[in-house]
């Protein structure tokens, strides 16, 4: 379904994929996994095209969109929906408005139908009731629910979620989770999802793919990825502070570093 | 990057400022074609008159009353000295029309509302909502950015007219009902003064105005980077270059109109 190959992105001096290759299967849950500024979110914008990668390719249904006019992008992305890490709600906007946005662009529905739908969605993601409400007077974990809530209403084929579970509580969190796997195997939406979240990612995903600061260090199933002997893979599941990956920026000795006066 | 040599940093200051005015351009010539595309949305429309134009009006009437009047006080004393005082009507007017009433109406809503639209779009942007609107296959251009030029065009012209009707019945009230001044004196010269051309210099200047205001706070606020300073900067530079340019687009729309 989409295929990332060669891909190599670059903001000045921080190298956010260096020379990737993967694939996303149609019909199945991949989970991206990395670290903090690891390129994650990057990488997921540039495979729906908001933004381009410095170099390579991204295939999706045959289609290099490194290359598509926005015309053809825009067909292309009325198969998509993607739930933003920070949400992305318009804040002129009441929740109900915001989840009706698509539909009442796109479609003629009436107001009636419009109404179900969001009434159907809400519900989804466990938050009717808050219909008028404006974002700033929702929890971050509440917009959260709200964004995904607008990125599923069209019903896409593909749904790129950023992050759908950080800063929701452990229900809210196991809910949305479970969304994602129903969504899946209920209407066959192909989901690529990208979390902080080791455990949520080995129960949902069909496959996993572990970035770390622009390569890809590990891919699998979760069963492989349980099982991996790497012990790069090894610390990441058990998100252990020693090990190969190092959990600081910089390979400079640290009493050094302090000594050092230059700034 | 800094070479040390000051042609070439001239050059590529030049070759920058350009390339930035071309792609200025560019976002325009798209925005104005999105206003002729379908679908049409005039709610948006009609949200962005209202925060350009309606809510400009309160700060348009201050401007104007208090202008008038003290058009007419500073008037009164000249015109006074050579026993005048009848042309006062004719003097308050014609700065007003002419000059004052566009200028000072649209040094205003650049203060206003084109700080508060370069804000208001790179807040946007931070909170990827503009990518978000890409993401549901709209064009945020069209969305966005269109209805706020169109805004532009359309309000600042109509708010400049209540500038100058309200300008001239400050200058009025002071002229006539404070200083003296016959008020049909005051009302007959003026009247037989304002030229259809007068008027219709005013009018076109506003429309200049309104077009700059609009293109150049959403320029800079879709153009801004997409960080707090970001914004920050394109805010303030919305303001300083808006205002510029409404001056030294006075002086030539002045020079070719007289
Ligand atoms: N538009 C941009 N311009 C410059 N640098 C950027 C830009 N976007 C991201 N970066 C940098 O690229 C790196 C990767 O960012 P990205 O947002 O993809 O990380 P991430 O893996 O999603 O992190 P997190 O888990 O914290 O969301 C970071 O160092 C970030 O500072
Ligand atoms: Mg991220």
């Amino acid at each position: 379904m989409i295929k990332v190959e060669n891909l190599y992105n670059t903001f000045g001096h921080i190298e956010t994929a260096k020379n990737i290759y993967c694939h996303f299967e149609q019909k199945k849950v991949t989970c991206i996994l990395g670290g903090s500024g690891s390129g994650k979110s990057t990488l997921l914008k540039q495979m729906v095209g908001l933004g381009k990668p410095t170099s390579g390719k991204i295939i999706f249904d045959g289609q290099d969109i490194t290359t598509l006019n926005r015309k053809d992008m825009y067909k292309l992305r009325k198969k998509m929906g993607m739930l933003f890490q920070g949400s992305a709600l318009f804040n002129s906007l009441n929740i109900y408005e915001n989840v009706a946005f698509p539909l009442r662009e796109h479609t003629d529905l009436s107001d009636n139908v419009i109404n179900t739908i969001i009434k159907i969605k809400l519900e989804m993601v466990g938050l009717r009731g808050v219909e008028h409400l404006m974002p700033s007077q929702l929890s971050g974990g509440m917009t959260k629910r709200v964004g995904l809530a607008r990125a599923i209403v069209m019903d896409p084929k593909v749904v790129f979620y950023d992050e759908p579970t950080s800063g929701l509580d452990p229900i809210a969190a196991g809910v949305i989770d479970k969304l994602i796997k129903d969504l899946n195997l209920k209407l066959g939406v192909t989901s690529i999802v990208v979390s902080h979240d080791v455990d949520a990612a080995l129960k949902i995903a069909d496959k996993i793919i572990i970035l770390f600061y622009g390569d890809i260090i590990a891919e699998g199933t979760p069963e492989e990825i349980r099982n991996s002997d790497d012990p790069k893979v090894i610390q990441f599941i058990n998100g252990s502070p020693d090990g190969p990956i190092p959990f600081k920026m910089t390979d400079k000795d640290f009493i050094e570093d302090i000594l050092d006066e230059k700034i | 990057m800094a070479t040390g040599n000051p042609i070439a940093a001239f050059g590529r200051g030049g070759l920058n400022t350009l390339s930035g005015i071309g792609s200025a351009g560019i976002f325009l010539i798209h925005a104005i074609t999105q206003i002729f595309s379908r679908p049409f949305r005039l709610r948006r429309y009609i949200q962005e008159i209202e925060f350009l134009g309606a809510k400009s009006f309160l700060i348009v009437f201050v401007t104007a009353i208090f202008t008038g009047m003290v058009l007419a006080l500073q008037g009164y004393y000249t015109l006074s000295g050579f026993g005048a005082e009848a042309l006062l009507g004719v003097a308050v007017s014609q700065s007003i029309i002419r000059e004052l009433g566009p200028v000072l109406c649209a040094l205003m809503v650049a203060g206003r509302a084109g700080s508060a639209t370069a804000a208001e779009i790179g807040i946007m942007k931070i909170t990827d909502q503009v990518p978000a609107l890409e993401m549901m296959a709209i064009d945020p251009i069209a969305f966005i950015i269109s209805p706020k030029v169109l805004a532009g065009i359309i309000s600042v012209p109509i708010l400049t007219g209540f500038f100058d009707l309200i300008g001239i019945g400050g200058g009025y009230l002071v002229g006539v009902n404070l200083l003296g001044v016959n008020e049909g004196a005051f009302i007959g010269n003026m009247v037989s003064t304002v030229t259809a051309h007068d008027i219709w210099g005013g009018f076109l200047k506003s429309v200049f105005f309104g077009l700059i205001i609009a293109w150049v706070a959403t320029f800079k606020g879709y153009t801004a980077k997409a960080t707090t300073e970001g914004v920050a900067a394109a805010t303030t530079s919305t303001v300083v270059l808006s205002s510029v340019l409404i001056l030294v687009v006075d002086y030539i729309l002045t020079s070719m109109l007289l």
